[in-house]
């Protein structure tokens, strides 16, 4: 199905373009709304002579893919939002001993047991690390199954270059949802051999993948180091889109399945006359800083929805530095926002002369 | 002169952490001769516990790995299912394998994973000061049982190596202990069994449990310590080999 038309949800099209971004391994738990993607696993992953465990907890996923990764495999795991807690321990433990993984969320509402409903309430999570130390994860946040297909493999990809988690953020709706995709075969990057790697210590010195550094100043050292990483990551990989941003007063911040929504908002508001645009952050971390900061030197109001009750706001914010008000339509509990929602908030902003 | 003993060179020539009279520098021998022995250094893998024997790699001269506390078998999975030409052990000790990891100990002999366990058992938890374990004694007193382990209170000193035995996944199981001579002698053969499974590629999980003299947390000399576990430990831990 290489290059051509294919009709797939999302969770089954995200295992798809991990397998052909040479994921060797992976590991799963079942929670909803993510199941397809270990039932898919479970079938193609023996096909292709590679590893498909289904494993005993969240725990014990995240560890089996420490695991494969320190062997130097291509490793992931996938889960929704409670087992994605669970694995913070894991996702803590890779950022510390610099080990490359895939984990993906498909966010479901919380807290708690929460619900089934989608859901964008785990950017706080995921964002900002997630479980203990100064770490960070690379964060995608796709708005269709075709960005899901996409950003699989750069994700396998700046998991190695970057040794680190790199976490894609989806969501019950776009898990779920049949779109058609194409699965493109597109350049990789150039990647660092894996000189890390365990492999056994033949004809070369013992090596040794730990997060444990009790020598005094040590562990600041490895913690200098790993913020360096996350520097030039700010620096290199952000990706965001910007849409008819051209004359608008009020520019909407979302991303993933909300930015859709937004999108078609912005499409009405444009109909009706109303100068309105997007900016959708696609990494969520690192975060579109520059780009929000200099677009608030030239529009008056930034609106971000979100399905949380308000949390890629504060980044928002962060951006915006006080140069222009930020408000928020925030829908939480599973709850989804609709185009009349936002283009009723808009109408009213316009109307209010707001600044 | 002639020599008739010297380190096996898979033991690193240096000091250890460990107390004075503590089995973890045995074990930590035995484990190396049997690596040498059976010539699997290039090609092994070892994961060390949260615990005292954390810096396992710093006294093994082979790849290694640290992980998360009781994690180690889910770990061990990982590495051998995507590599099973390398020979994968987890040297765990008893707050990690029987408290804090037991569904990943439980769960990987479920499964039938080709590992190496070694298990070593001596009733407390070193690393943090002592504290009560599942396999603390009945009326040991320890840092968070100061009037001694009750049954009432605490519930009995828990028997991993007899649960693991009954899951048709773990092919091997044997209890040893670092109590004397032909305990370690014991021990070495165990252990080194214990690896051949694996290097033959036989179909499941051999776990090797030590029980191991902690002089400090026991508050005994290294001498009464071994004692201890000939007359206490062994009584509610059986020696020998429940299973293959």
């Amino acid at each position: 199905m290489s290059g051509e038309r294919v009709l797939m949800c999302g969770n089954e099209a995200l295992a798809e373009a991990a397998i052909r971004a040479g994921c060797d391994a992976y590991f799963g738990y079942p929670i909803t709304p993510q199941n397809e993607v270990a039932a898919y696993m479970s079938k193609r992953m023996p096909e292709e002579g590679r590893v498909f465990v289904q494993s005993e907890s969240e725990l014990a996923a995240i560890s089996m893919v420490f695991g494969a990764s320190a062997v130097g495999k291509r490793a992931m795991t996938s889960s929704s939002s409670p087992g994605i807690s669970l694995m913070q321990e894991g996702i803590s433990y890779l950022a510390g001993a610099e080990l490359p993984a895939v984990v993906v969320n498909v966010m479901r509402g919380g807290p708690g047991l929460g619900n089934i409903a989608p859901s964008q309430s785990d950017y706080f999570q995921a964002t900002r690390g997630g479980g203990h130390g100064d770490y960070r994860t690379i964060v995608f946040g796709p708005s269709t199954v075709q960005e899901l297909v996409d950003y699989m493999a750069l994700a396998f990809d700046l998991a190695d270059q970057y040794q680190m988690t790199v976490l894609v953020l989806a969501d019950g709706i776009l898990g779920q949802m049949m779109e058609p995709i194409v699965f493109e075969k597109r350049p990789g990057r150039e990647l660092p051999p894996k000189d890390w790697a365990l492999t056994g210590a033949n004809g070369r010195e013992q090596r040794i993948v730990r997060s444990l550094w009790l020598a005094e100043g040590k562990l600041e050292e490895q913690n200098r180091k790993l913020q360096a990483k996350y520097e030039q990551i700010c620096r290199n990989e952000v990706i965001c889109e910007e849409y008819k941003l051209e004359d608008a007063e009020v520019v909407i911040v979302a991303y993933g399945v909300a930015a859709r929504i937004a999108r078609s908002a912005v499409n009405r508001a444009r109909d009706e006359g109303m100068p309105v645009g997007l900016i959708r952050p696609i990494t969520l971390w690192p975060f579109p800083t520059e780009q929000i900061s200099k677009a608030a030197d030239e529009f008056r109001l930034f609106l971000t929805v979100e399905m949380s009750a308000g949390q890629m706001v504060e980044d928002v914010k962060l951006a915006v530095a006080g140069k222009a008000p930020v408000l928020l339509h925030g829908r939480c509990g599973g709850g989804v926002p609709s185009v009349d929602e936002i283009l009723d908030i808009i109408k009213e902003l316009s109307l209010s002369g707001k600044r | 002169m002639q020599t008739v003993f010297k380190r096996t060179p898979t033991l690193k020539d240096c000091p250890t952490h460990y107390c004075p009279g503590c089995g973890h520098g045995i074990a930590h021998r035995l484990v190396a001769e049997a690596i040498d022995e059976l010539g699997i250094r290039q090609r092994t893998i070892g994961i060390a516990p949260v615990g005292c024997a954390v810096l396992l790699y710093d006294y093994i001269d082979v790849d290694c790995i640290e992980v998360a506390h009781g994690r180690a078998p889910a770990v061990a999975t990982g590495m051998k299912r995507t590599s099973p030409d390398k020979i994968i052990f987890s040297y765990q000790g008893d707050g990690d394998l029987a408290s804090i990891g037991a569904a990943e100990i439980l769960h990987a002999g479920h499964r039938g994973e080709r590992l190496t366990v070694i298990f070593v058992n001596n009733a407390v938890y070193g690393m943090t000061g002592g504290q009560m374990a599942p396999t603390t004694m009945l009326n040991q007193v320890t840092a968070t049982s100061p009037k001694g382990r009750t049954a009432a209170e605490q519930g009995y000193p828990l028997q991993v190596s007899e649960i693991m035995a009954l899951l048709p996944g773990v092919i091997y199981v044997e209890r040893t202990a670092l109590d004397g001579a032909t305990g370690v002698r014991k021990t070495k053969k165990a252990i080194k069994h214990a690896f051949e499974l694996q290097i033959e590629g036989a179909p499941g999980l051999a776990l090797v449990e030590v029980l191991s003299p902690c002089p400090t947390y026991w508050r005994m000399s290294p001498a009464k310590a071994m004692e201890w576990i000939k007359t206490e430990m062994a009584k509610v831990f059986p020696l020998g080999r429940l299973k293959g």
